[in-house]
């Protein structure tokens, strides 16, 4: 009986480290960084405030889901007016741009994006006082896009 | 006449409530058919396919933008895009698709705010 409790301890403890690693925050490569950099200079960019939610595994790159959304209150006063979104280690790392008016209400987006390869995955968005937010995720793929011919 | 540059008249789908509350914010969801090509693959001979991609999708509500998404060619084909609108009164909300060439579709829906 002993032997299966430190089973079961061993496993609720590898369940619970597992469950620490998705809560800490994206770590960015210093190439990730300067893509980003490429764009904002050196403003400060707030790692908070952003939802970006991509699958952690996708078989394929071709068609992968893909959800952001910026805390915002969405009023004429205090608004987000853009969310860019970066994949690195796409041949064109600029995925899409999306612009807001105050009168969307909430600045979110599903969409559905290609991934040339595993990577993480930046969200950034600018507030219409100039401030900047941003927010990473990581997804696996496991059969790329781009990069199959065309038959 | 073949020689002239493709034209795609693109086929769009919009889900949009035709009536909500005042207040509501309710999830717009477009679709529209196009292949993304995105520039960077190759066919079976080993040539480049040239980008066609849309370039900008547009949407305004009582004549106010709500919403725009500039496509880089990451976007997956046939664009699914969902975003949010705040419904204030009843009006217009206008769609507009532009491809890479210039050429735009608009569909218009009326939203009925009660």
């Amino acid at each position: 009986m002993s032997g299966l409790n430190v089973k079961r301890r061993k496993l609720l403890l590898a369940g619970m480290s597992g469950w620490l690693l998705q809560c800490l925050p994206v770590r960015l490569s210093a190439a990730e960084n300067a893509l980003i950099r490429s764009f904002y200079g050196d403003q400060t960019i707030v790692p908070s405030g952003i939802t970006l939610k991509t699958p952690s595994l996708a078989e394929n790159g071709n068609s992968v889901s893909l959800e952001v959304e910026a805390e915002s209150p969405m009023t004429v006063m205090d608004y987000v007016t853009e969310i860019r979104l970066f994949a690195p280690q796409n041949p064109d790392p600029e995925l899409a741009l999306f612009r807001f008016g105050p009168g969307a209400g909430r600045a979110r987006v599903s969409t559905r994006v290609r991934f040339a390869n595993s990577q993480t995955i930046t969200a950034v968005a600018t507030m219409n006082d100039g401030r900047l937010h941003s927010g990473s995720s990581k997804t696996i793929i496991t059969l790329a896009a781009c990069v199959e011919p065309l038959l | 006449m073949s020689e002239a540059p493709e034209s795609m008249t693109l086929k769009v789908r919009i889900s949009l409530p035709e009536s909500v509350a005042a207040n509501d914010i309710v999830e717009v969801k477009t679709l529209v058919s196009h292949p993304m090509e995105s520039g960077f693959r190759l066919n079976g001979m080993g040539e480049g396919i040239p980008r066609n991609i849309l370039s900008r999708f547009f949407v305004t509500y009582r004549g106010e933008m709500i919403f725009e998404t500039i496509f880089g060619p990451g976007v997956a084909a046939n664009p699914y895009i969902a975003f949010s609108l705040r419904a204030t009164e009843s009006g217009e909300v206008r769609f507009l698709w532009e491809q890479q060439n210039g050429e735009v579709t608009e569909v218009v829906r009326q939203l009925a705010v009660l």
